[in-house]
């Protein structure tokens, strides 16, 4: 670099002449390349603002210790018992609140005018869209390590071991890609950051504790048992807990992969039509 | 290479609307290549609609426009591959550094990693923005986001540059700035097309000027000629006594011709083909008892040329700083 003499602060006339004299232009980059340096975006995002990590895992954290230590002795007979029912649960959880964000952080940038840079550059242009579910898919994995490591430290022992471990977070990690373009959707649709949150919330909070992620669903009343049992994220819950467990079961797997399929069928292309005429 | 056709931006009858509100009532634009191109109005005129049209960011509803020879929508990329837009709010990532800005559209438009980066650190140093270049964007001021907005519409300088109001909001040293930026693109032959709501923008910097109002073109002409289609020329008068303006227009009414009151309200003008007329003017306002604390003879303001052309007056460009105001 050559050094200039300006004032600092000020823009250098004589060299943005030269820097615009340079008409060269590169070749187009390829749609995975593109879609790549969004999830690089995605990744930088994470590492400056650490604290967004920190507000979709602590509250998953403070359910596994109010839970397991208020309410296991009395649901399960035992905490560790309790722990070893609602763990696999509670990954599905820390997993699908994270999903919320991507909701939010798309409306963020609409609100804030970057999405015009990106929709004016000649770009393939589904890329912005899938390169932040790279960046998010960090963050889900963030989430769900948070929250199986903690539940290690307090003594749950997985039977399916490390690997079960490792696969019902893949199996949770895939549904959330399914998840998250519902909340794309939202994000696209609503006026602030903070109005995707609260709505996001609002569908998630109770489908999650309408669920059996926290208690056995053979001792709800009927309907409510019916509507657990039906509900995905039950469907999810258990899926993971087989895995974790080292006992796979193959129907909920494939269940929950059809759900987070049929939700990406259907709210992908609404998300990319909606992205692209807003 | 085909050759560049002699219009930049070819537009017909451009129309679009919002729900009940037509933002945009038919705009015909014809830019030449390498001018810059002022379209001028006040908020809500449908500027920015139009904009966001040409630049390929929504398709119009009626009505067709051509950018470099090519048609807006149906062959939009090729429109985004030469075009760049520096959007009214400024178009980039507050949660990322000034850098890391430059260098995801670096990126973006195909360069390697180590050429984005160089060509980021060119441009910011250029920008003179280099020493902001590690910080987070939402920790800086309007004035360096608008040049790194600038920037990241040349990282790899683009044949037409929209510059949505690049001055709204900024302190007149910054608001200099920009446009020094803006004299040099076009001078290396970059069209721009700049659109305003400030009528000394466009007189500085525009070769023509589009007079939008309402979603529709109400005129067009150079400078000049925009000026000329009001009157000759104008004596512009500064009393020393706001509560005596009424009986000064009464006086230069009679003596001179046309009075336009002016937004300040000691200051009055008086359309005036000829210095002596002028003098005569100022002279009879002294004979009258009306103070005066200044006066000036020169062509009609784009001021006075909005208020003939639409009936209401034109915004004025705020005096006021907003370069600290980083939010």
């Amino acid at each position: 670099m050559t050094a200039t003499t300006t004032a600092p602060g000020s823009a250098d006339t004589a060299a943005v002449r030269r820097a615009i004299a340079d008409t060269a232009r590169p070749a187009r980059p390829g749609r995975l390349a593109t879609a790549l340096t969004f999830g690089w975006r995605g990744m930088l995002k994470v590492k400056h603002v650490p604290e967004q990590l920190l507000d979709v895992t602590v509250t998953p954290v403070m359910f596994l210790l109010l839970f397991t230590y208020l309410f296991g002795g009395a649901i399960a007979g035992s905490t560790s018992a309790y722990l070893d029912y609602t763990l696999p649960g509670l990954l599905v959880m820390s997993v699908l609140f994270t999903t919320v964000y991507s909701g939010v952080s798309l409306n963020t940038d609409l609100t804030k005018g970057v999405v015009d840079r990106f929709r004016s550059l000649p770009i393939w242009r589904p890329a912005p869209l899938l390169g932040s579910l790279l960046g998010d898919s960090v963050r889900y994995v963030v989430a769900g390590t948070v929250i199986i490591g903690v539940g290690v430290a307090l003594g749950y022992r997985p039977d399916g071991g490390v690997g079960g471990a490792v696969a019902a977070l893949a199996l949770v990690v895939v549904f959330s890609f399914g998840l998250s373009w519902v909340f794309s959707v939202l994000g696209l649709l609503m006026r602030s950051p903070n109005a995707v949150m609260n709505a996001g919330f609002m569908g998630i909070f109770p489908l999650t504790f309408l669920s059996n992620v926290f208690v056995d669903p053979a001792t709800l009343p009927g309907p409510l048992e019916a509507f657990v049992d039906v509900n995905p994220i039950s469907v999810l819950a258990t899926a993971s807990r087989s895995l974790m467990a080292g006992t796979p079961d193959g129907a909920a797997i494939a269940v929950s992969l059809v759900v987070a399929a049929a939700l990406a069928a259907v709210f992908l292309p609404v998300t990319t039509r909606l992205y692209r005429s807003r | 290479m085909t050759a560049q056709p002699a219009l930049a931006i070819e537009a017909v009858g451009l129309a679009k609307s919002f729900g009940d509100t037509q933002a945009v009532a038919g705009v015909d634009l014809a830019v030449p290549a390498g001018a810059i191109y002022g379209v001028l109005g006040p908020n809500g005129a449908g500027k920015t609609t139009t904009i966001r049209m040409l630049a390929t960011l929504i398709a119009p509803d009626a009505g067709s426009a051509r950018v470099l020879g090519h048609d807006v929508v149906t062959e939009s990329d090729a429109v985004r591959g030469l075009v760049s837009l520096t959007g009214q709010l400024a178009s980039v990532d507050e949660e990322l550094t000034g850098r890391e800005n430059l260098v995801l559209v670096g990126r973006l438009l195909g360069h390697r990693r180590a050429a984005a980066r160089a060509r980021a650190d060119e441009l910011l140093e250029a920008f003179g923005i280099a020493d902001a270049a590690g910080r987070l964007v939402k920790h800086w001021s309007g004035g360096m986001r608008r040049r790194l907005d600038i920037a990241a519409s040349l990282v790899v300088t683009p044949e037409l540059v929209f510059l949505d109001e690049p001055t709204t909001g900024l302190d007149p040293r910054s608001r200099n700035q920009v446009w020094e930026i803006a004299r040099a693109l076009a001078a290396a032959g970059t069209t721009i097309l700049l659109c305003t709501q400030y009528l000394e923008e466009a007189d500085q910097l525009a070769d023509g000027i589009a007079v939008i109002d309402r979603g529709r073109v109400i005129a067009e002409g150079t400078p000049g000629q925009l000026k000329a289609s009001v009157g000759t020329g104008s004596l512009h008068v500064r009393l020393l006594d706001p509560g005596r303006r009424a009986e000064a227009a009464r006086v230069l009414e009679a003596a001179v011709g046309t009075v336009v009151l002016e937004p300040d309200p000691a200051a009055l003008s008086a359309a005036c083909a000829d210095a002596e007329r002028a003098a005569v003017g100022v002279g009879e306002l002294g004979r009258a008892g009306v103070g005066v604390g200044g006066f000036s003879l020169d062509q009609p303001s784009l001021d006075e040329v909005f208020l003939a052309l639409t009936g209401h007056a034109a915004e004025q460009h705020p005096s006021g700083t907003l370069e600290e105001q980083a939010s």
